[in-house]
């Protein structure tokens, strides 16, 4: 190990640390984590090239504002539990971050090194500190504020309401967290997965939140088996955080897209992850193992759905979508893996129209291609069909990922709950609703975005609840 | 977990289990379903709202073991619980006074069509059921559907019970003679499509109960979804229950299909780890 002083920068020049992965050919046909971590060393080394700025940039494209010099001067120095807890002072899920922030367009993207040469590994050394404290055992337990008698209720394990539970019960509140599916996680378990987060990680989270106190009633669809009005009458919970996410599936709306072994990224994946039919017959859910596979879309679901598909025994996978490579907007190390794992990247190409065989299965998809023109309310150019175009190829599963929209079932039954025109939730900077003792946040409220944004709504909510709940429950909007 | 108070065979293998969930009870209305998964490897799969009682706080299925996903429930019993259940879901039916209604019930439809008929029964309707079987031994739940139909009449498809003939028959015959409000049909997606067709030249509103393949159940996936009327629907949470003239049946049925490979290589699995009961 090196004792080099953590501020002299003068290894900011050498390259960033490579991070040891899998050879692509063996990955691409299992599900164990692509990337195998730093070890100490390497970590030390990549943390020693932080030039400790006096107006770090990187901070301020963090999200949560993690104190990124700070826990890297640590990290330099070797003392990695420190620097977790650090971490973990804006951050309560870095090993969940480390690996899936969208890095370079945060922290790293503003790293002043980048302007020259390449950023620090910040996202590395944050999965590795996590990681060290996880599998040290090193985890301090965090100081519980005394018991308030207070009920608070959140809907939705994902992100946010994990990011809820965890600071309200350490504020001293009971907390009961609540969500549709059988495991708690959210996205965090069913759609990303295991080759790029294990699970085993999520679950450790969720077990320190039960350690702590919070109580986890799964299969519980609010709106259906009981309402956020019936919590907050019925039920006596003081507060209500909502975190149900954007679970809707959006169609492309194309002829064909109904046809059998057509199907939502959600559900492509929700049966591989949550359901583990990755692991079929030994679990019993199946999923479908096509052998030339369309995956539609290209933000970081595209790019997992696509590299499942390899996984689960695909000759042939293909991405498609319409735009061009600039405006791909999976995370930057997701598209460099799924190109070296051998994914086809058809760029620049629009599906049409989905052709059946005669049990009504898919059996062809038909595209055209598109150039870029003007750009649109997005920023980015839009995509134009080019007439004449027309291809077409055979595939055996299909699987569109083309974004997800507000789910309505919590929504459209609660009572005077304000929602945008698109059935998203509306709430205030601190995350208050229309509704009082109401908050929400994450992806029911911005539509489909990030962890880390879905774990800031939820800590700032928290703080909020907080004040709102010590005041006597004092005005609303 | 959910306890399971009680499971009996009702007819070569279709069972009637009875669990116990307060929540549930409380909430279910006739039409909705719930989703059940028997161990932590299993399928989520959706099965209907039998009967309810709020008091007793339990919830009653009517399951026929097809494959594995069933066969795994039907073999627990009181002392065993399920891993997993999510619920009430899907629209409950709507229930209006129509003057007559026909219930048409196929198989194992019997069973989703008797809280319905309760219901309309209740609300002042005449209902006439027509309860399908293939034959005499498959045939359960007679007395109930009878306690709550003005008429009913059995079909089996070999004659060893009640009328020797298809439910499209006797189904044709009232839609003759007498003034209809509306139907319901549940069972096999053919026995549906075809009830519609048969309903059609007559114009009554017609309902079918779609039996998609789910995951969720919460409008997550889009696994479920159909066409209705040119516009894709999810069963889970637009249905269960679609005007049964706008169903696209060909979709409907094709996407049942898409994991009959898996299906049978689980069973097989299955089987072979567990014998054949
Ligand atoms: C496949 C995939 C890959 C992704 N990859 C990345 C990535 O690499 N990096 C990144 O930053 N972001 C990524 N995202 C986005 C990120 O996961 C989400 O932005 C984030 O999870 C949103 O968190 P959330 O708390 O709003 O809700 P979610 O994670 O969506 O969780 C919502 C929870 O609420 C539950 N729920 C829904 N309705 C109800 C109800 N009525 N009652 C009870 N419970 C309910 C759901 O079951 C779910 O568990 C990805 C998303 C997907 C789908
Ligand atoms: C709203 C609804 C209500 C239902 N109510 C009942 C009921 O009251 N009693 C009853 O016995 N059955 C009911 N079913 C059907 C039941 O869900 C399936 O029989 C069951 O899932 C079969 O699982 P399996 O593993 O035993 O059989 P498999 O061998 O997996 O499949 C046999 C057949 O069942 C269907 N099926 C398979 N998986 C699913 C799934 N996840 N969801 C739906 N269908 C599937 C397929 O068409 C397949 O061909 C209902 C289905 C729906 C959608
Ligand atoms: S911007 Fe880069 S070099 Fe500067 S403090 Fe942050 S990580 Fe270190
Ligand atoms: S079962 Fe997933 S959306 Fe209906």
């Amino acid at each position: 190990m090196s004792n080099q002083s953590p501020s002299d920068g003068s290894t900011a020049r050498i390259g960033r640390t490579p991070m040891p992965e899998q050879d692509p050919k063996v990955r691409a046909r299992n599900f164990k984590e692509v990337p195998l971590g730093f070890t100490p060393d390497m970590a030390m080394r990549e943390a020693s090239r932080c030039l400790h700025c006096k107006k770090p940039l990187c901070r301020e494209g963090c999200p949560v504002g993690v104190p990124i010099p700070d826990f890297l001067a640590l990290v330099a120095k070797g003392d990695f539990a420190a620097a977790a807890e650090k971490v973990k002072e804006t951050n309560a899920l870095p090993a969940v971050c480390g690996r899936v922030c969208p890095q370079e367009n945060q922290c790293e993207g503003r790293c002043l090194l980048g302007k020259k040469f390449e950023p620090v590994a910040i996202g590395r050394c944050e999965r590795f500190v996590a990681d060290y404290q996880r599998e040290t055992g090193r985890i301090s337990v965090p100081k519980k504020a005394a018991s308030n008698g207070q009920k608070i209720a959140v809907v939705g394990a994902g992100p946010s309401g994990l990011t809820v539970a965890g600071d309200m019960i350490l504020a001293g509140y009971e907390v009961t967290l609540f969500d549709a599916l059988h495991k708690p996680g959210g996205v965090l378990m069913y759609g990303i997965p295991e080759f790029r987060l294990p699970k085993a990680i999520v679950e450790a989270e969720i077990a320190s939140l039960e350690k702590l106190g919070v109580e986890i009633r799964c299969n519980s669809l609010i709106g259906k088996t009981i309402t956020v009005d019936e919590l907050i009458r019925d039920e006596g919970f003081d507060a209500v955080f909502v975190g149900v996410g954007a679970g809707l599936p959006t169609f492309l709306g194309i002829p064909g897209e109904d046809l059998g072994n057509v199907c939502s990224a959600n559900e492509y994946l929700t049966r591989s992850n949550l359901m583990k039919g990755y692991r079929f017959p030994e679990y019993d859910t199946p999923v479908i193992r096509g052998k030339n596979v369309c995956v539609v879309g290209g933000g970081n679901v595209a790019m997992d759905a696509a590299r499942s598909a390899l996984r689960l025994g695909a000759d042939t996978v293909k991405i498609v979508y319409r735009r061009s490579e600039a405006e791909l907007p999976a995370r930057a190390e997701e598209v460099h893996h799924a190109k070296e794992e051998g994914v086809e990247f058809l760029l620049l190409t629009n599906p049409i129209e989905l052709l059946g065989d005669d049990r009504g299965q898919v059996r062809a998809m038909r595209v055209q291609k598109m150039e870029l023109g003007e750009p649109d309310a997005s920023g980015r150019r839009r995509p134009i069909p080019i007439p004449g175009s027309e291809d077409e190829f055979d595939t055996d599963l299909v699987v569109i990922a083309a974004g997800s929209r507000a789910n309505p079932v919590l929504t459209h039954h609660t009572e005077n709950l304000e929602l945008s025109k698109k059935g998203y939730i509306v709430a205030t900077e601190s995350g208050r609703t229309s509704k009082p003792g109401v908050w929400a946040g994450g992806d029911i409220v911005t539509g489909a975005a990030t962890v880390i944004l879905a774990m800031g709504a939820g800590r700032t909510a928290s703080k909020d609840m907080d004040t709102w709940l010590k005041s006597g429950k004092e005005g609303w909007l | 977990m959910i306890p399971i108070v009680s499971n009996r065979e009702l007819a070569p293998n279709i069972y009637e289990m009875v669990v116990e969930n307060r929540i549930l009870a409380r909430r279910a209305r006739a039409g909705q379903f719930l989703i059940v998964m028997p161990d932590d490897h299993g399928e989520r799969i959706p099965l209907t709202i039998a009967d309810y009682d709020v008091e007793a706080g339990t919830v009653t299925m009517v399951i026929m073991a097809i494959g594995t996903s069933t066969r795994k429930l039907v073999k627990l019993g009181p002392g065993d619980s399920l891993y997993a259940m999510l619920g009430p879901l899907g629209n409950a039916s709507e229930i209006e006074n129509y003057g007559t209604v026909i219930m048409v019930a196929g198989g194992v439809g019997a069973a989703p069509i008797y809280p319905i008929a309760r219901a309309l029964s209740e609300a002042g309707n005449r209902v006439i059921t027509i309860q399908g079987s293939r034959n005499k031994g498959l045939l359960f739940w007679v007395d109930k559907l009878a306690s709550v139909s003005s008429e009913h009449i059995i079909t089996t498809d070999d004659g060893s019970f009640g009328r020797k003939a298809l439910v499209t028959e006797p189904l044709r015959e009232l839609l003759e003679k007498e003034t209809v409000g509306c139907v319901y049909t549940i069972g096999p997606a053919i026995m549906m499509k075809f009830c519609a067709e048969t309903v059609r030249p007559f114009g009554v509103r017609t309902i079918a109960s779609l039996n998609s393949i789910m995951i969720d159940g919460t409008g997550m996936c889009g696994g479920c979804r159909v066409r209705v009327g040119g516009e894709t629907k999810f069963t889970c949470v637009d249905g269960p229950e679609f005007d049964a003239l706008a169903i696209d049946w060909s979709i409907a049925t094709a996407r049942q299909k898409s994991f009959c490979e898996a299906e049978k290589c689980s069973l097989d699995r299955y089987i072979e780890l567990n014998g054949t009961k």
